[in-house]
């Protein structure tokens, strides 16, 4: 039998220390059993190591920042859709979600499927949302308190015992031990990522992360947890282990039910000393680990893909124990024609 | 006295519970004893064989096999409420 064939948009190629998914969901929809994906890179810098992947991303497109609008961004999709006809696009980076998600309506009017989280559960599961959040679904969140301006640091510090951690809205965290760090955490955050920032309660413990899929209905397809085994001065896994704590199948059966969530999402947990996980972000997209899943048995992006073409998608009860990955850096000998191309045409 | 069900023991002493994602390893010894814990027998019965077993007494025995037991509860191996 021929397996269908799909042309899949995919973002987040900077396959760099910091990585975006991009790359790993890419190698798992072109080993998913269901169809052939070719795949569509969409990009924002000329560098972004996906791009020259030619093994699995099939062509890559530049596409505009996040910061430059959604017309632009649905004008060049509109052009990418002439060229390729995409049935799927894969949004992967928490900073341009939010433009596609409200594209979501016009992408689906030009057939292209998507499956993403609403925009409620967007905005309601937002670092600075994460206490009422907690509240909401009764999961265990760590305090926190979101700040616009440096004068208030003082003044909100007194609720809180040091060190703390400040948080950017979208990225960096930074553990502060006196008001003077703090501030100066403040500034170095709120430059890069802008305001406003979050200074929460530092939880001592063991960091989690879960990654996994829900249906949009109340049901979850995929729970794949994992302990972080080397972490990067980014603190970013570098090597990790698939473990399989009930607790944590429960809590994100749990989180997944109560939000009804849609799509694919990461938790970011602590475990204290009181073996009690705190929920510290949900980040509503595929984590850069997904391939680890596909280790265990459970191909996350393809089941997403699935649930965006609106086919009936079964919960996974496959999980294969002691899997672990290990991720390492390698060197590609790129000709500088690619480059060029890429960086003045906008296309590879 | 129950060690975890899904606790994985290979031959060469490296020991993985798939719940924590921690791994350890052990001596020939602990090996052995992780075994018959795993088999179902209680403290008693694996001293009796650790005595069959090795030339030893019986106060280093159960000096030896108590210290390790606690060490298997430090690291959660053994059920909670055993």
């Amino acid at each position: 039998m021929t397996k269908q064939k799909l042309t899949i948009a995919v973002t987040g190629l900077n396959a760099i220390d910091s990585p975006g998914p991009g790359v790993a969901v890419s190698r798992a929809l072109k080993e998913a059993d269901s169809f052939d994906a070719r795949i569509i890179g969409l990009s924002y810098e000329s560098l972004e190591p996906g791009i020259y992947m030619h093994n699995l991303i099939d062509k890559s497109y530049q596409i505009s920042y996040p910061s430059e609008g959604t017309e632009t961004l649905f004008e060049r999709i509109r052009y990418i859709h002439q060229q390729e006809k995409l049935d799927v696009i894969i949004p992967n980076f928490d900073a341009e979600l939010f433009s596609f998600i409200k594209l979501m309506p016009e992408l689906k009017k030009m057939g292209i499927h998507t499956f993403m989280p609403t925009i409620e559960q967007f905005e309601e599961r937002h670092k600075t949302n994460l206490p009422d959040f907690g509240k909401k679904y009764d999961i265990l969140v760590p305090d926190s308190e979101s700040v616009y301006s440096a004068d208030k640091i003082s003044e909100i510090l007194k609720d809180f015992e040091f060190p703390v951690v400040v948080k950017g809205k979208f990225y960096d965290a930074i553990i502060t031990y006196n008001i003077e760090q703090t501030i100066l955490a403040f500034n170095k955050i709120a430059s890069k990522w802008g305001l406003p920032i979050i200074i929460q309660e530092f939880i001592k413990g063991e960091e989690y992360n879960v990654t996994g899929l829900g249906d949009g209905k109340g049901n979850t397809i995929s729970v794949v947890p994992m302990r972080k085994q080397y972490i990067t001065d980014k603190g970013k896994a570098w090597g990790g282990i698939a473990i399989t704590d009930e607790k944590l199948f429960e809590l994100t059966r749990h989180f997944v039910k109560e939000t009804k969530w849609r799509g694919g999402f990461e938790l970011e947990l602590m475990k204290n000393s009181k073996n009690e996980y705190y929920l510290m972000e949900i980040n509503p997209r595929l984590p850069a680990w997904i391939y680890l899943a596909i280790g265990v048995g459970q191909n996350i992006p393809e089941a997403l893909t699935q649930l965006a073409l609106g086919k009936q998608v079964e919960p996974f009860t496959k999980f294969e124990h002691g899997k672990m990955f290990i991720r390492y850096s390698w060197d590609m000998i790129v000709d500088l024609k690619e480059f060029e191309k890429i960086s003045t045409t906008g296309e590879l | 006295m129950n060690i975890k069900s899904d606790i994985a023991l290979s031959d060469s002493g490296f020991v993985f519970n798939p719940a924590s994602g921690e791994s350890y390893t052990v001596n020939p010894i602990g090996v052995e004893i992780i075994q018959f814990l795993k088999d179902g027998k209680s403290i008693a019965e694996v001293s009796e064989q650790i005595l069959e077993n090795y030339n030893t007494d019986l106060t280093t025995v159960d000096k030896d096999l108590n210290d390790f037991i606690v060490m298997l509860k430090q690291y959660s191996l053994i059920d909670n409420n055993d």
